[in-house]
Order: C-alpha cells, then sequence, then structure tokens
C-alpha cells in the first residue's frame, strides 16, 4: 500500500535499518578495530535516534497518522504499521535518549573492554541494537501479533543487557527475577489482547477500536492491560525486579531502561485505555490513582534508604512512574465523569511527566555512569568531593537532581505543577468520595516531591560535596568529552522543556485531539509567557519569568556586592576548637536519612546490628564499633516470598510426572491437543 | 500600555518595599520579645545595622567551599525575592502575582532550602551535614501539610492564585467558614516551623546541637551570611503576609490611588505588628521541641489541614 506511505514512515524505516546496522557492526567489531568499529555502531545508533526523532516529531507537529502494512510470516496475517501522534511522542522520548547514549557510549563502554575483567563487548552492541529495534517497532505496531512480538523483543534484549556483567551471582538474580515478571506480565498483557480481539474480530488495532465491549470486558481488558503493562513500568506492588534489574546493567542501558523502557509500559496503558478500548471509566482511574499514589510514596521512601547511587535511581523511577500514573488516573476519573476538558489536562499532565522523567533520569542514571567510570565506586559511603574533581558533571547531575526534586524553573516542576492542577479540579466532581480521596492523593504527591527533595540532597550532597572518603574517589578525573555532551544534551533538553512548558503543551494537543478528542487551548492562550491550564483566573506560572529572574538577581547581586570587595580569604571549617577534622566525621548517606528512618519506621523491615568490642580494663574503653543497617521492601517479604515458596512446593508436588522419558511427555502433548481441539470445537 | 507599565513599576516598588521592610520586621520583633521577657531590647532599626555590617566585611571561605558554596545565598536570596515578589503585601491586582501562584511560592522555599541543605554538605562538616539532614526531614514534613492548607482555600476560591484568592476573600465577607479556621491553625504551624522558630527550631540559639537552620549555614560570613540572614527575615515576613492576607485581608488596596496604598500601608503595618505580639508571646510560653516531637507537631499541623479539607468537602460545598 504504498499509496498511503508517508515521508515520515520511510524515516522510521531508515531509523530501524540504522538501529539494525549498530548491531550488525558490532558484531562484526573484530579483534584488528575493535575500536573503530565499536564507534561506527554507536554512529549508527546516533542516526537512529536522529530518524526517531525526526519521524516521530514530524507525525506529532504535521498532526498526521501514517499507516502501511506488508505481508511477511503467516499468510493470512499481515503486518500493520501505523504513527500517530501518540506513537510520535513515544518516539521522540526514545529517539532523545537514543541520541544521547550515542554520544555518551564510545568512551563509557570502552572501560569494559579494558582490564583484568575485561568483558566481550559485540554481545553489548548487539542487544542494545535489538533493545531499541524492539521499542522502536513495538511503537509503530498497528497490530497485537507485531506489538507482541516487539515487546518480547525488548524484554528478552533487556535480559541479555541486564546479565551482561554475570560474574556476579547479584546480576544474575536480577536478571532472572527481571525476565521471570516480564513474562508474568507478558502473558497478562496478551490476555487482554485476547479479549480484544475476540470482540473485534482480528488481531489489527483497527478492529479492536471499532469493537463494542460492554463494561464488564472492557473492565476486564482493562485490568488484563493494567496489571501487564504495570508490571514494565514498574508500578507497586510488581516493581520487585526493577531496583534490582536497573542498577547491574551498565549506566548507558540503564539510562534507556529508565528513561525509555518502562514508558513502553505507560505507552500500553495510554495505548489500550484511550485509544483501543476507546471509553475510559473512572472507576479505573480511581484504581490507577491509588496504586500511582502507593507507587510514588513507597518508591520515594525506599530510594531515601539506599546508598547505591543507582539503585537509588531506580527507586526514584518507581516514584516517578507513579506520578505518572497520578495525572492518568486522573485523567480517567474525569473523563469518565464527562469533564473532558480536566481529563484532557490530567492525560497532558501524565505525558509531560513521562517525557521529563525520560530526560532527567536518563541524566542521572548518565551521571552515576560518569562517576562509575571515574571511581568504580556505586556506594555513595564512598564517594564525596567530586564537585572538586568532575566540575562539569557535578553541574550536570545537579541539574537532574533539582529536575527530579520538582523544582522550578525546571521541567520536573511543570508537570507535578499540572498534575496538582488537575487534582485542585475536584470540586467539579459529584462524587463525595472522589471529591476526599483526589485532594489527599494531591497532598501524597507533595509529601513525595519533598521526599525526593530530601533525597536528591543526599544523593548530591554526599557523593558530591564534602570531601572524598576514599583515596580514589580524591584522584577522579573529568569524564571525556563524548560524555559530558550526552548528559549536556538531557540537561539542556530538562531546562528547555521546565522553561517554556507552553511550547510543548502545543505541541502535545495532537496527541490530545486523537485520544480525548479535546485540547487545552485556554493552557496557551496568553502567549509563551505564561501558562495557564484552566484561566489566567485560576492560576498561572511564567517559568521563563523565574529563570530571568533568578539569573538576574544572581548577576545584579554578584556585581554590587563583589565591587571593591576584598577577596574572599580560605581558613579550616569550624572544628569547636577540637582540633583537625576528618573525612569521616562527615554525615554519611546513612546517617542523612536516619530522621526520616526513624519518622516513617513501619514502612520498612529494617535491621540494625551494633557491634561493640570493649577494652577490658578498668575504666570501660571502646576500642571498635561496628553499626550496620539493613532495610528490606515488605512487598519481597510479605508477598513475593510466600508466592515463590508456594510454587517451589507446587512444583514438588507434580514433579512425579517428570519421568525423563520421552513417550511419555508425546503422550503428554497428544491428550493435551485432543483437550484443545475439544474445547474449540 | 502606559497603565500596564505603571502596574510594573508599582509591583517592583511593592516588591522592593517588601524586601526592604523585612528587617524591620525582625527588629519589631526582638524588640517586643525583650519588652516580654523583661530585657534591654536594641532598636528596631539593629538588624540593618547587622546586615550592613556583614556586607562590610571580608569574607573567610571554608578550604573544601566549592562554587556551589558561593552560589547558594544568591539562589537563595534570589529565590526569596522572587516569592516576595508574588505575594501582595499593599495592593492586589499587581501583574507579579500571575509569576507564580501558592503552589509555586511553596516550591520557592522548598528551591531555597534544597539548595542550603547543599551548601551545609559542603564543606563536610558533621554540623553541616545534621543541619541539613533535619532540615530537610521538617521539611519534608511541612511540605504536604502546607500544600493541604492551601488546597483548602483553592478549593473555596477555585484559584491558586495568590492575588485572586486574597481578592475573593475581602469580597466574601466576615463569614466564618470552619474549613478555614482548621487551614488557619495548619498555616500557622507551618509557618513557625518553615522560618524556624521555637518551638522547632531556636532562631536565637548557639548550641550547636539545637540547631536545624543555623547548623547549615554555620559555615557562612561576610555578604554570605548577610543575604542568607535577610532571606530568612524575608521569609518571615512573606508567612506573615500570607497568613495576614488570606484571613484579615480588610484595608489591602484594590485599586492603585493613592490613597487607598496609603491606607493599604497602614493596615499591613498594623497587622503586621500585631501578629509579630502574637508570636513572641507564642516563642515565651513555649520551649524548644526535642527533634523527633516536630514529626507529631508536623504530623498534627497536616491533620489540620486534612480536617479543614474534609469539612470543606463535607459541610461547604454546594452552598
Amino acid at each position: 500500500m504504498s499509496a498511503t506511505i508517508g515521508a515520515p514512515l520511510l524515516l522510521t524505516y531508515a531509523a530501524l535499518v540504522c538501529t539494525l546496522l549498530s548491531g550488525a557492526v558490532s558484531l562484526l567489531a573484530v579483534r584488528r578495530h575493535p575500536g573503530f568499529l565499536h564507534f561506527g555502531s554507536f554512529l549508527f545508533l546516533f542516526f537512529s535516534g536522529a530518524g526517531s526523532i525526526g519521524a516521530g516529531g514530524w507525525v506529532l507537529l504535521a498532526n498526521r497518522t501514517v499507516t502501511d502494512r506488508f505481508q511477511l510470516g503467516l499468510p493470512w496475517l499481515d503486518w500493520h504499521l501505523r504513527i500517530d501522534p501518540l506513537s510520535g511522542f513515544f518516539l521522540v522520548l526514545l529517539g532523545t535518549l537514543v541520541v544521547a547514549i550515542s554520544l555518551y557510549g564510545p568512551s563509557y563502554t570502552r572501560e569494559f573492554g579494558r582490564g583484568a575483567a575485561a568483558q566481550p563487548l559485540p554481545p553489548l552492541g548487539v542487544f542494545t541494537a535489538l533493545f531499541i529495534l524492539g521499542m522502536q517497532m513495538m511503537l509503530v505496531a498497528d497490530d497485537a501479533l507485531v506489538f507482541m512480538i516487539f515487546w518480547e523483543m525488548m524484554s528478552l534484549s533487556g535480559y541479555f543487557l541486564v546479565v551482561y556483567q554475570h560474574q556476579h551471582a547479584a546480576n544474575r538474580h536480577a536478571a532472572f527475577l527481571y525476565l521471570l515478571l516480564a513474562h508474568v506480565g507478558a502473558l497478562v498483557i496478551l490476555l487482554s489482547f485476547g479479549v480484544l480481539a475476540a470482540f473485534g474480530g482480528g488481531l489489527a488495532f483497527d478492529l479492536m477500536r471499532a469493537a463494542k465491549l460492554s463494561p464488564l470486558w472492557a473492565t476486564i481488558a482493562f485490568a488484563c492491560a493494567f496489571a501487564g503493562f504495570g508490571t514494565k513500568a514498574g508500578m507497586v506492588p510488581l516493581h520487585v525486579w526493577l531496583p534490582d534489574a536497573h542498577p547491574v546493567a551498565p549506566s548507558h542501558i540503564s539510562a534507556l531502561m529508565s528513561g525509555a523502557m518502562i514508558k513502553m509500559g505507560i505507552y500500553g496503558i495510554v495505548r489500550v485505555s484511550y485509544d483501543l478500548i476507546g471509553s475510559v471509566r473512572w472507576e479505573w482511574g480511581l484504581v490507577v490513582l491509588i496504586i500511582g499514589t502507593a507507587s510514588s510514596l513507597l518508591g520515594v521512601l525506599y530510594a531515601l534508604m539506599q546508598h547505591d547511587l543507582k539503585r537509588l535511581l531506580a527507586y526514584h523511577s518507581i516514584e516517578n512512574i507513579g506520578i505518572i500514573l497520578m495525572g492518568l488516573g486522573l485523567s480517567m476519573i474525569f473523563i469518565g465523569s464527562g469533564h473532558k476538558m480536566l481529563g484532557t489536562l490530567g492525560l497532558v499532565a501524565a505525558l509531560y511527566h513521562t517525557i521529563n522523567h525520560a530526560l532527567f533520569k536518563g541524566l542521572l542514571f548518565l551521571g552515576a555512569g560518569a562517576v562509575l567510570y571515574r571511581t568504580h565506586a556505586r556506594d555513595l559511603d564512598q564517594m564525596g568531593g567530586l564537585i572538586h574533581r568532575m566540575p562539569i558533571t557535578a553541574f550536570l547531575f545537579l541539574v537532574g537532581c533539582v529536575a527530579i526534586s520538582a523544582l522550578p524553573p525546571f521541567n520536573g516542576f511543570v508537570s507535578e505543577w499540572l498534575t496538582f492542577q488537575t487534582a485542585l479540579q475536584a470540586p467539579a466532581l459529584t462524587d463525595g468520595l472522589l471529591r476526599t480521596m483526589i485532594p489527599i492523593a494531591a497532598a501524597m504527591l507533595a509529601l513525595t516531591g519533598a521526599l525526593a527533595a530530601a533525597c536528591f540532597v543526599k544523593a548530591f550532597g554526599i557523593a558530591f560535596l564534602g570531601k572524598p572518603r576514599t583515596r580514589r574517589v580524591g584522584r577522579a578525573r573529568e569524564v571525556p568529552v563524548g560524555m559530558l555532551a550526552g548528559m549536556g544534551l538531557l540537561a539542556l533538553l530538562c531546562l528547555l522543556l521546565g522553561v517554556f512548558p507552553t511550547t510543548m503543551i502545543e505541541a502535545m494537543a495532537p496527541i490530545t485531539q486523537l485520544l480525548v478528542r479535546d485540547a487545552l487551548p485556554s493552557a496557551t492562550a496568553q502567549g509563551w509567557l505564561w501558562l495557564t491550564p484552566i484561566s489566567p483566573q485560576v492560576a498561572s506560572y511564567s517559568a521563563p519569568f523565574v529563570l530571568v529572574a533568578i539569573i538576574l538577581v544572581f548577576g545584579v547581586g554578584r556585581l554590587i556586592l563583589k565591587r571593591g570587595a576584598a577577596p574572599a580569604r580560605r581558613s579550616d571549617a569550624w572544628d569547636c576548637g577540637f582540633g583537625h577534622l576528618t573525612q569521616r566525621m562527615q554525615y554519611t548517606s546513612t546517617a542523612f536519612s536516619q530522621p526520616i528512618r526513624r519518622v516513617f519506621r513501619g514502612v520498612w523491615k529494617v535491621e540494625e546490628h551494633v557491634e561493640t568490642l570493649a577494652d577490658a580494663g578498668s575504666i570501660p574503653r571502646v576500642t571498635s564499633l561496628h553499626y550496620s543497617v539493613h532495610t528490606h521492601d515488605w512487598a519481597w517479604l510479605r508477598c513475593y516470598l510466600p508466592i515463590g515458596r508456594l510454587v517451589l512446593a507446587a512444583a514438588n508436588r507434580i514433579g512425579f510426572i517428570q519421568t525423563g522419558n520421552i513417550h511419555t511427555y508425546l503422550k503428554f502433548s497428544f491428550v493435551t491437543l485432543l483437550v484443545f481441539l475439544w474445547i474449540v470445537s | 500600555m502606559d497603565s500596564q507599565l505603571i502596574d510594573w513599576v508599582l509591583a517592583a516598588a511593592q516588591g522592593l518595599l517588601f524586601i526592604a521592610a523585612a528587617p524591620l520586621l525582625a527588629g519589631w520583633l526582638q524588640r517586643v520579645k525583650c519588652h516580654l521577657q523583661n530585657r534591654g531590647a536594641p532598636s528596631v532599626w539593629q538588624p540593618y545595622r547587622n546586615l550592613s555590617k556583614l556586607m562590610g566585611k571580608r569574607m573567610v571561605l571554608a578550604e573544601n567551599a566549592s562554587w556551589l558554596f558561593r552560589a547558594v545565598p544568591y539562589i537563595v536570596f534570589g529565590v526569596t525575592l522572587l516569592a516576595a515578589a508574588v505575594v501582595p503585601l499593599v495592593a492586589v491586582h499587581l501583574p507579579t502575582a500571575a509569576i507564580a501562584d501558592m503552589i509555586v511560592l511553596v516550591a520557592f522555599f522548598a528551591l531555597a532550602r534544597f539548595f542550603t541543605a547543599l551548601a551545609g554538605l559542603d564543606i563536610g562538616t558533621a554540623f553541616g551535614g545534621m543541619g541539613a539532614s533535619r532540615e530537610m526531614m521538617v521539611g519534608a514534613l511541612a511540605e504536604p501539610a502546607m500544600l493541604m492548607a492551601v488546597f483548602t482555600l483553592s478549593m473555596t476560591a477555585n484559584t491558586t492564585n495568590l492575588s485572586v484568592a486574597t481578592e475573593y476573600l475581602l469580597h466574601a465577607g466576615l463569614v466564618l467558614r470552619p474549613s478555614f479556621l482548621f487551614a488557619l491553625l495548619a498555616l500557622a504551624m507551618v509557618a513557625v516551623a518553615e522560618s524556624s522558630r521555637v518551638p522547632v527550631d531556636n532562631p536565637a540559639t548557639h548550641l550547636e546541637l539545637t540547631m536545624l537552620h543555623e547548623a547549615m549555614i554555620l559555615e557562612y560570613g561576610g555578604r554570605h551570611l548577610a543575604l542568607i540572614e535577610w532571606a530568612s527575615q524575608i521569609k518571615l515576613m512573606i508567612y506573615s503576609v500570607f497568613i495576614v492576607d488570606l484571613y484579615f485581608p480588610l484595608g489591602i488596596a484594590t485599586d492603585f490611588s493613592a490613597a487607598s496604598l496609603s491606607i493599604g500601608v497602614v493596615a499591613v503595618t498594623a497587622k503586621l505588628m500585631l501578629l509579630a505580639v502574637l508570636l513572641v508571646v507564642w516563642e515565651t510560653v513555649l520551649a524548644k521541641m526535642r527533634l523527633f516531637r516536630v514529626p507529631q507537631f508536623l504530623g498534627f499541623a497536616f491533620m489540620l489541614s486534612l480536617l479543614g479539607m474534609l469539612t470543606h468537602v463535607v459541610l461547604e460545598t454546594g452552598i
């Protein structure tokens, strides 16, 4: 059907080919020219990312939908492809991250090929390419078959990336858990598509859109999709794989996973509920809102207890997915109750936070990777003082920290502010329960934001400020320019999306037109300077103004105060007159979060051990003191371990049918086939 | 165009008046406190003298201070200044009020706290870390209570814009809304915690272990310290004006004639002086709490604002 092939699709195909070429180049990375070919692989990734941005941006800005279909595989199952504004938006998100890691990757991955623990680089390149290809194809899929094939490709290649450094048993364990939950999720998604396909009469999304579902079946389809995609997104309580899997992958892959892969779960939820099922109900919204609130609060509380930088960031992904789900939940509640405009606002807030999280979490993971690259430390309590040794990395990481803590004038604040504004319109609803629940959820969002700020003061303060806690950290150097460029790109976008929200919301109008058939004309009606989601009377925010004012005060203040003043003198810090301060007297990350651990005790299972060795003299004197604290996730202890034990017990019970005799197995297959035929006929 | 220009000039003037008057409020507070506690009182102008003394001093920086440490005072002051520009002091309808609403205002304070806490960690002393860690805990608990109280107000007035809300309340007359009473109490408690007053923190103490805010800024000196001190005086003033505006908006100017502007100035001065007396009484009769009583204090504030919200939903909607 060449008539309908639009230029955006051709661009997408070019991007896909580039992704494949990138994989092929890494596969060919022979011993003679590893550096060159390795570089080539990232060059193709750069083009692939740029192509995705181009195709997605084109569709989004021109507000057009392009489709294509071709015959591949089974003769009666065509492959349907389609790019509409929603997939365009996610393509842009994915493409941006791919471009950033293609700048960052060449220097970063070289580290893996060095030293005693050298790893072969080709698998990393190949599976990275397949991983990205899976996401790109999944976004342009327009039938359940293509969608599931590439969904699986994404999940499976993700497994190989998580297990890349397989010498460590913890990594293998994390990868297994990831694989297990990815497949449980995929099965549930398949069930959801099954319901939709049964009513629509085919696997193509167009048939599903046209299907008329009864409220019960629609709810079943939604519940399955929400559970399945939610597993990938990492919502509580299906999140346990995420904090294990994301940190152990190489950092640029962690950035892709936290930035892009879990967003595919959000894409799936939006695609199935708003587009395929079509008519969302407020009851779904309530469930999504509650799970979102729980995810955001628990995510940030668990993050606060971490002292492994990458693990801390991974827990923050759970928090941010929670915030996105809160926006989606509010949107569903309002649309389900007939307030289309407010529903649109919620959807815009959710999608805005989706791209924001991709940017700042990508940036933070790349920053953590930069620290890892130079210091080989992931534990915050070994770092310190890196701002002196790696000033640019520190600055870029700080931008990410401010953005993720939802502070103005960066992008995280805009989307949280929009979520707050949506929640504050709760009086428009008639249901008393909802009117009470929504403000409470908003207060929990406020608590989440404040705790996130505490957590990132800790992360940045312990890692980059103060004095170095180990010698290796004290000798760290700034990372190569390519890595800085990758981070700098994302940091710049964090600022731009924070300062020009009106432009972004205008660009997002085609998505809401497609999904809700409504847009937010009032949000941008006052010009680019003023963001007024409902009306200027209700609320307004001017990010450019805030930025300019802060810069002005900064500049003018320094100019006035420094004029004629004597240069600052350097001296020792205040030590209470007791003498020399050492780096071990600094607060550690465990110490920093102690007050919060005490206030919210009960959220974690906290195990504290104190070992004291006393001197056996006449005067009791402590010679050594060892303190350790471990926090455990209740969801894992109370939910997953019992299920795991149950599965093991059940497996032991039915183990007797496993005879090891091929004839018996063939008999089993034959009987199963007969039973299925009987059911079908 | 011309009237718009006048609006902006007036807004700038109000902002400048705000930051210029903030040390005066601190001086007044100190004076009343001394009188109440039978001590010799310094002049109300003392805070200005302190600031100008600090401005002129040569700076001493700790060996380990990074660029962030030097930038933080300017960031904190800039953000606080911006917050001051948004709050209607003398008149409503000023164009600056549209820059930020109440939620953004709370976020400004969060931004200032974020950077102050980072500065506390920068030197690498135990005091800085202690102050930062405690301040972030207090902040994390105060912010939701504050926002909840703000939500109660904004749901009544259907706006989060401070100027519009003030005007709405001005025209609502002397009705007593139960939800407002709860929200007012919560807001007052949060304001006490956020502006580092007794019983959460003690601005006068120099016993290191009892400090929160002071512990973070222990290493600052000279003009940096002046900026931070000034910013915290402005912050106290913002909270006071915030409470005064929303609960007793009587007298605030709604047009820009000289008569109503002067009434506005007189009214706000009288109200702030009265509020300061209340704060002094509160600080004199209460003792500073142990750190881990603070969560209970703020939890109580949160509960109050939640009650206010529920009261609003149950009693006041549809009216």
